[in-house]
């Protein structure tokens, strides 16, 4: 039997399948391993900074921060591989490092001071793109061979799609989400969490140490995705991926998870992201229609989502099964 | 009487000081293991602060704790359950939205390699809900089963983490019999397995049901503890009710009422109250008697629509009238003062006068905004009538004394000039003169005819001035006292359920 908070995964993925089938059906060369590759691709940034939102949305919160954390470490990333020698593993290190630092400031500035997360994280934006800003005002291109050697790297696969490192690495992103949130603690609490945190703490979930940890993980993955970002642009732009992070709570909601914490998978996050990118292809291999038309369908999706999720509440909470049907006869 | 056996839990001396008020004054109790222990009293008597003492939610003045021969004092309600005294709250708090085995799971997950090995989790679990006569599939999540399935997650819950001592604050309050009876069927296994467990709740029935002794709270003191198996109801309600036996003597207008004002027929709403027939004539006071938790407030609200009845019809002079939400009842012309004067009845911040008008204003809907002057006058003419003491008509209800809020709620009631007025608690927590002054108004309204209901946990007060009682109790009307029966005797009796002329013949 499908338990009922499965249904909205069943649902998002049942609507990639069948738009899939539609595209293809209509462009039939959509069905080629090369779409299918640049749609990873494409969406690689913002599939794992997505990942980091929908830790933070199971949770109850909110993170308005990623897009801004992400223009920032690409412009970092350009900077201190113009200005120094360092290699870039190190830099990407130490970028991962000021990102993870920042988002549990975050995460602590919210649990100490009782803050709503909407408005820290909101000043938490503000402070990344500022920085961004002052580091560069202009889009700084990154030459290192080593970035060449990352673009470079790819699985070719029949039919011409290249599979490149980036999409793998969104991939892993996710399967490593999926676990996280499954079969740790960690991710246990961070549901409990999304269910009510005064109840919680009554049962013994550490609320501090959780709520740093589950802003530390948004702001690193933003970073992540950040570094990801970079490769795929080979520049750093302070005026970068401006309302990535309201691109990345239409996914997670797309894929499922309530906006209101509690409930909601870290795989339906993945499909949320690949549906939205399909629109895109779509428009792309349409040629007439207007790229507005992406965030059009994406509005209306949300929306028929959103009433989803409330309908499936509504029935859940009118059938409710009666204590007698499951006693044991004692 | 020396008690061979040890108890589990000594509370020695145990007090509480609020600013202002002793919460608990020198309280002893001893818990014994394999012993149903009930909690009574009613608002206010300090069973909850006597039960966050224990759980270490509060930090207790004086007193010490003794768990099973070792003193104690648990910090916080973490510390608590480590040590063994687990509770479960009348609100189940565990977490809708995970499964019954995370719940039961959270925070010590079996793990293999790390990870939380569900498989483990839910053959556990499973294990853990047979033992507590519980077949479920603990993969479900926690809200699609019933709150009595619910409560006994809590409790097996809190059991398998605690162990020792057992405290359920009012886990039945909002079950219904066949799913008492299962909570039942649980406290009687642990009780088997040797837990010492609290029982608090209101339900005196159930009290006699599944416990063996009683300890009575009254005012942060201990008045008395029974053993259940040798008492009566009877006696019971007299240690809770206390003072209110001592009877006085009121001057009491016995009159007939009027016509036929507001008929209900099988009235009710599953859950909350049983359906019952109630008729209200013109000029007559009906006074609604029970315990805390007997459906006093229930049947208030039922009536004024505050809640909607799923069941019954209402006829006001022989039409049939709908009463789903207040707008309806005030339509008929209806008022009410509600029990909880801070929440639901005054806008703190809002003047006294806009608070009077208040009620008016929504009647006549607000488009048509009511004349400052004649604002004015009302306000002026209530504050008056009621001898409201205030400086200013434009400050907010708020600074006000708890009695001059309760007459400004009044007077909103009477500036809309009711037909029937529903008044619920209207002496609580204010002082003796405006207590008195209430209470003459009352019966001065009657006179001029308007139809009272009136529920109060004052039994004199009911006594002084009611031309009918009505005793609630477990959510059901159970009797009817006119004219000279009306005696808070008689109301005690009733409450405990006991045939009144027996008991008469008891007291006499």
């Amino acid at each position: 039997m499908i338990r009922s908070t499965h249904l909205p995964l069943v649902i998002t993925i049942a609507t990639f399948v069948l738009a899939f089938t539609l595209c293809a059906w209509q462009y039939p060369s959509m069905l080629s391993t090369r779409v299918v590759a640049n749609l990873l691709t494409d969406n690689a940034f913002l599939g794992i900074a997505a990942v980091g939102m929908t830790f933070v949305i199971l949770s109850g919160g909110i993170d308005l921060s990623i897009g801004s954390v992400i223009a920032f470490t690409g412009v970092f990333l350009a900077v201190i591989l113009r200005d120094t020698s360092i290699h870039p593993l190190l830099a990407f290190a130490i970028v991962l490092a000021i990102t993870v630092a920042f988002g549990a400031s975050m995460g602590a500035i919210i649990h100490y001071l009782d803050m709503p997360p909407f408005i820290v994280t909101l000043a938490g934006m503000f402070l990344a793109r500022g920085a961004a800003y002052v580091l560069s005002t202009d889009s700084v291109p990154i030459t290192h061979e080593f970035y060449d050697t990352l673009q470079s790297l790819y699985w070719k696969a029949p039919g011409g799609g290249r599979f490149r490192l980036t999409g793998i690495f969104m991939i892993l992103t996710f399967l490593v989400g999926v676990i996280v949130a499954h079969r740790t603690r960690f991710g246990q609490n961070v549901y409990a969490f999304g269910g009510g945190q005064a109840t919680a703490r009554l049962m013994g979930v550490p609320l501090a140490s959780t709520t740093i940890a589950i802003y530390a993980v948004s702001g690193g993955l933003a970073g992540l995705s950040g570094i990801v970002f970079s490769l795929y642009t080979s520049a750093g732009y302070s005026l970068a991926t401006v309302g990535v992070e309201l691109d990345a709570i239409a996914a997670v909601v797309i894929g499922g998870t309530l906006l209101t914490g509690g409930t909601g998978f870290v795989a339906g996050t993945f499909f949320g992201i690949l549906i939205m990118g399909l629109i895109q292809t779509y428009i792309v291999f349409d040629g007439t229609l207007s790229s507005w038309w992406t965030k059009i369908v994406i509005g209306g999706l949300l929306f028929g989502f959103i009433l989803l999720q409330k309908g499936l509440t509504w029935a859940t909470t009118a059938r409710k099964k009666p204590a007698t049907d499951f006693a044991a006869q004692s | 009487m020396e008690n061979a056996v040890q108890p589990v839990l000594r509370c020695t001396g145990i007090s509480k000081f609020f600013p202002g008020a002793i919460a608990l004054d020198e309280v002893n109790l001893e818990l014994y293991g394999g012993e149903v222990h009930a909690l009574l009293g009613e608002n206010g008597a300090g069973k909850s602060t006597l039960i966050k003492c224990m759980t270490g939610a509060y930090r207790r003045d004086a007193g010490v704790i003794h768990l099973s021969g070792e003193e104690v004092s648990p910090a916080n309600t973490k510390d608590s359950q480590a040590l063994g005294i687990g509770t479960v709250y009348q609100e189940v708090n565990l977490l809708a939205n995970l499964s019954v085995a995370e719940n039961l799971f959270l925070g010590r997950q079996p793990t293999r390699y790390g990870f939380v090995s569900q498989r483990e989790m839910q053959k556990q679990a499973t294990e853990i809900l047979q033992e507590f006569g519980l077949s479920i599939n603990p993969a479900e999540l926690l809200s699609s089963f019933s709150v009595a399935i619910q409560q006994v997650v809590a409790i097996a819950r809190a059991v398998t983490l605690s162990g020792k001592v057992l405290i359920l604050d009012e886990p039945t309050a909002s079950l219904d019999r066949e799913e008492v009876d299962l909570l039942f069927s649980v406290i009687r296994k642990l009780k088997e397995r040797g837990l010492a467990i609290v029982f608090v709740t209101h339900f005196l029935d159930q009290v006699f049901e599944i416990c063996d002794r009683a300890t009575v709270l009254r005012n942060g003191r201990i008045v008395g503890s029974r053993i259940l198996a040798d008492t009566t109801q009877t006696d019971i309600v007299t240690l809770m009710l206390g003072r209110q036996l001592e009877s006085k003597v009121h001057d009491r207008v016995v009159s007939e009422g009027g016509k036929k004002l507001l008929e209900l027929k099988q009235f009710g709403k599953r859950g909350v109250i049983d359906r019952f027939d109630l008729n209200i004539r013109e000029g007559e006071v009906v006074g609604l008697a029970g315990l805390l938790g007997s459906g006093r407030t229930e049947t208030a609200n039922l009536i004024f629509g505050v809640m909607q009845a799923d069941h019954g019809e209402a006829l006001l002079r022989g039409e049939k009238i709908s009463l789903k939400a207040p707008r309806d009842a005030i339509a008929h012309r209806f008022g009410m003062c509600p029990e909880d004067r801070k929440t639901d009845g005054i806008v703190g911040d809002l003047s006294v006068r806009e608070n009077i008008v208040l009620a008016l204003q929504a009647r006549q809907g607000w488009f048509r905004p009511l004349q400052r002057s004649k604002v004015n006058e009302l306000a002026e003419a209530y504050v008056k009538a009621l001898d409201i003491r205030l400086a200013s008509l434009d400050m907010p209800i708020r600074l006000l004394s708890g009695g001059n809020q309760q007459k400004v709620l009044l007077a909103r009631w009477l500036a809309t000039n009711p037909d029937f007025l529903i008044l619920d608690e209207p002496t609580r927590g204010i002082d003796v003169g405006a207590h008195a002054e209430i209470i003459t108004l009352i019966e001065e309204l009657r006179e001029k005819g308007m139809s009272l209901l009136v529920a109060s946990s004052e039994l004199e007060e009911l006594v002084a001035y009611s031309t009918r009682v009505i005793v609630l109790r477990d959510r059901r009307q159970v009797r009817e006292l006119k004219g000279d029966e009306i005696t808070t005797q008689n109301i005690v009796h009733a409450i405990a359920d006991e045939k009144t002329d027996q008991a008469l013949r008891e007291t006499a």
